[in-house]
């Protein structure tokens, strides 16, 4: 899924416009001349195409979700059998593996965002202080992968993993082992490991560019002061790229705890997360009011992490 | 700290995860030149028979070719829109902007499973059949994020005063837009585009809920996993996209690199 594929070497960041173009879009130069369309009109034609088009496909799928979730039975039609009720949520409750896979997904994605990041942190200091003049070309070496499809990466760990896949015929072949591994493919670690090897790449960005805008006259000065790397490090270099780690932790939490994808490719019925039973009530079930109330508990439990995100991240920090 | 030499260990480190991040898609490109139908070692021959078969093969070329008009469609769209909001946002004062630029920017978040179902709800309620239109609209709402982060940093990046001077000059705001603003962000607009394209040429989770009868390819690559004789074949073709993908987005990367 084209998830997080911002695609750029350094996120695009959106400056505020300058106080100039703040008064010129205030409407200094509104109704000017009166030839031709003026900026009024020229806003409704701007305006209306992008608002229809995201209150069409968006919201109102979304809003439209909501309603279903409060059906209390399971008809597909939109003008019949509306009976509103909380059953499906009341099912939902009451039915404890669905909390215990909400749980085991957010584990999931604990576990895979803390590894990305934390492998990724060597990575990002590597190029932010010591590739030297190669680092753009280092960079791009790093980012090569994670431009490629995400699901041929996926699919190459699942020929990898195979119980006739690559591992197990080379270390049959090398004599290690004499019986093909089968806990390789099909479960949560297989899951576990497809997902921080997408992830690498992606989580090394935000704290390169946290990395990066540390001054080095704070080094030189910490280094005045007889500050040892060690202490340096602990003292300037981390807590400065903190903000960055943070995003890097969010960027891959937030996709990540959503995931069905991966699960469906390498995990198998052992390795499903959340997203694989809203699937599941689309899909194979059909039971559309049960996976939309599914849906809106995920919905929430997304929009309640961005809020907390955005608490603990200033935005501008990133933005910088 | 001011010694900036690498040190081993580190630079070791980084060139091991790369190798590690490079095995697999190595791995795929040896297999789909790799005599054998199954992928283990030790390779029996190496052969460009499975290059061969995928162009005789219809229904790849079939969902190759559906993705290719998806990812035009939708690029296009999301490029359009993200020009609209970009300038709105960039140049406009309005009450329901804080609403217009949430409604933009909220697709990067939301799980796609959530907003394939939904989707997939609407059409169905609204009796619209799953097509390939119906993926490029999803599409075309998931890579607006990118189009409008991409388009409006472009606008940041000069001075307002430009406009105002066109004005001045007798143009109207529409020919202002058309005559100065446009070709200002031209590089933008393509590496938006291109983006747009890469975003929805390898999208799956969404056009698995809503592709229909018309697979697109990686729809149609993940129906054909089960056959273990055919994977050589889509490895190939899963070779060949990848080259293409990567070479647009080299491409994008050089034309947002011009921006500044």
């Amino acid at each position: 899924m084209g998830r997080g594929k911002g695609r750029s070497v350094t996120t695009p960041a959106p400056t505020l416009p300058s106080p100039k173009s703040e008064a010129f879009g205030g409407g200094v130069l509104k109704g000017r001349r009166g030839r031709g369309l003026d900026r009024r009109s020229t806003f409704l034609i701007l305006y209306l195409p992008p608002l229809i088009w995201l209150g069409l496909f968006f919201l109102i799928p979304i809003l439209l979700m909501a309603a279903f979730s409060f059906r209390a039975d399971t008809y597909g039609a939109l003008f019949e059998n509306w009976n509103l009720g909380l059953n499906q949520y009341a099912t939902v409750v009451a039915t404890g593996s669905y909390w215990r896979l909400l749980a085991v997904s957010s584990l999931m994605a604990l576990v895979i965002s803390i590894s990305a990041v934390a492998l990724s942190y060597p990575l990002s200091y590597f190029l932010a202080f010591h590739a030297g003049k190669r680092a753009g070309l280092y960079l791009v070496l790093l980012l090569v992968p994670f431009w490629t499809s995400y699901l041929l990466r996926v699919m190459a760990w699942k020929i990898m993993l195979g119980t006739d896949g690559v591992i197990n015929s080379l270390l049959m072949y090398t004599g290690v082992i004499k019986e093909p591994l089968e806990a390789l493919l099909y479960n949560r670690s297989a899951v576990i490991l497809t997902l921080i090897y997408v992830w690498i790449p992606f989580a090394a960005l935000p704290i390169l560019a946290a990395l990066q805008r540390i001054e080095w006259t704070l080094f030189e000065a910490a280094a005045d002061l007889g500050a040892r790397p060690y202490h340096q490090f602990m003292r300037i270099t981390l807590p400065l790229s903190l903000p960055g780690v943070l995003a890097a932790f969010f960027m891959v939490f937030i996709p990540t705890i959503g995931e069905y994808v991966t699960p469906l490719l390498v995990g198998g019925s052992r390795g499903f997360m959340y997203g694989n039973i809203i699937q599941d009530f689309f899909t194979k079930a059909a039971n559309w009011p049960l996976g939309s109330a599914l849906s809106m508990i995920m919905l929430a439990a997304t929009l309640i992490l961005v809020f907390i995100a955005t608490r603990l991240i200033k935005l501008e920090d990133l933005l910088q | 700290m001011s010694n900036r030499r690498a040190p081993f260990p580190l630079s070791l480190y980084y060139f091991s995860i790369i190798a590690f991040l490079y095995l697999p898609i190595a791995v795929l490109f040896l297999f789909s030149i790799n005599t054998n139908t199954t992928f283990s070692f030790p390779l029996k021959g190496l052969t460009l028979d499975w290059y061969q078969k995928l162009f005789q093969a219809d229904a790849v070329l079939r969902a190759a070719r559906n993705s290719l008009i998806v990812a035009s469609g939708s690029s296009f769209a999301a490029t359009l829109l993200g020009i609209m909001v970009s300038i709105l946002m960039m140049r406009y004062q309005f009450r329901s902007k804080t609403l217009l630029l949430g409604l933009a920017a909220l697709p990067l978040i939301v799980p796609y499973v959530v907003l394939g179902v939904a989707l997939l709800l609407l059409f169905s309620v609204l009796h619209v059949d799953r097509s390939l239109l119906t993926v490029g609209i999803a599409h075309t709402v998931v890579a607006l994020p990118y189009t409008l982060l991409i388009i409006a940093s472009r606008l940041a990046g000069f001075d307002a005063s430009i406009e105002e001077a066109a004005m001045d000059l007798g143009a109207d705001y529409p020919t202002t837009l058309r005559r100065v603003v446009l070709p200002l962000i031209l590089p933008a607009i393509v590496s938006a585009w291109l983006t747009a394209f890469t975003v929805s040429f390898d999208e799956f989770a969404l056009a698995l809920f809503l592709a229909g009868t018309q697979p697109t390819f990686p729809v149609y690559l993940f129906s054909q996993l089960r056959f273990a004789n055919r994977l050589p074949i889509m490895i190939a073709l899963a070779v060949l996209l990848m080259i293409g993908t990567l070479t647009l987005v080299f491409i994008a990367e050089r034309f947002r690199r011009r921006e500044t």
